[in-house]
């Protein structure tokens, strides 16, 4: 059942990704900046965690689960250390994603021609 | 664009404004929608099926598996940019290929092979986040105010 639910709600987030880029015409990075600032707020308020228990992947994979991730670690660390915990923490759980992507883009310059 | 904006045109401007929305081409917002649900949902389905695997094959929990199913999409994706699949899939896609992380993992990857002809260091390396860095720079500074606004009331608010 929750590969039904991972199909739909992030096709679901997708769908609202696509509305920001055809009705509102925002650019891709303006429509990615607010869905990971959503993601963000989401967590804050405890909405974004249930949604992940019940669609796994498919609120995992679209990038506001970024957002949630980011807030996750320094929640995390800031009830070790207080304050300084949210700066410290930031990337804790987060780092998966953005250490894979600049890895692999290494990798792949290093692999792959420029087409053009 | 705001009325402001536009009080400052000259008149033969502001005309060309109206022809231009007048012949501006009307996006397909519904097909578009479609197309984003389906392959945005089978990239999620996907990424089911990857967290699935971690899950049962390396004790991964439900929420530890979220990690590793990321990074191996992103794997999967540097193969399709690279032989040029990704693009296409984008094109017919739209938000669909670019909202999951699959489509964070292709803005780095495809500005990391395209400024590759301006050497390692200054093409590769102070271009590859172009296209993310938003993404990061905003994801980074709104996390940074919720997580604070969230520890001021939990810890001094007493809530």
């Amino acid at each position: 059942m929750i590969f039904f639910w991972a199909f739909v709600v992030g096709g679901l987030i997708c769908v609202i990704g696509q509305i920001m880029f055809d009705v509102f015409k925002l650019s891709p990075a303006h429509t990615l900046s607010i869905l990971v600032i959503a993601g963000a707020v989401l967590d804050g308020i405890g909405w974004y965690e249930p949604l992940i228990d019940f669609a796994g992947a498919g609120a995992t994979v679209p990038i506001t689960s970024f957002g949630n991730s980011l807030v996750h670690g320094a929640m995390q660390e800031a009830e070790k250390h207080g304050l300084i915990g949210v700066v410290t923490g930031m990337f804790e759980v987060t780092s998966a994603g953005i250490s894979a992507a600049i890895i692999f883009g290494v990798i792949g310059a290093i692999i792959f021609k420029p087409k053009g | 664009m705001g009325d402001k904006k536009k009080q400052k045109l000259q008149p033969n401007q502001q005309q060309y404004q109206a022809f231009q929305q007048k012949r501006e081409i009307k996006r397909p917002i519904f097909k578009n929608c479609i197309k984003a649900f389906l392959i945005g949902g089978l990239i999620c389905l996907i990424g089911q099926l990857i967290s699935t695997f971690y899950i049962y094959q390396f004790n991964f929990t439900e929420k530890t598996a979220g990690n590793p199913t990321v990074a191996t999409l992103i794997f999967i994706t540097m193969l399709l940019t690279g032989f040029g699949v990704y693009d296409r899939i984008a094109q017919f896609a739209g938000a669909g290929s670019a909202v999951p992380v699959t489509g964070f993992g292709n803005a780095v990857i495809s500005s990391a092979i395209e400024y590759r002809s301006e050497g390692f260091i200054l093409g590769v390396g102070s271009n590859m986040l172009k296209l993310a860095g938003p993404v990061i720079v905003y994801g980074v500074f709104s996390a940074f105010i919720v997580a604070l606004i969230k520890t001021i009331l939990t810890q001094w608010g007493g809530f």
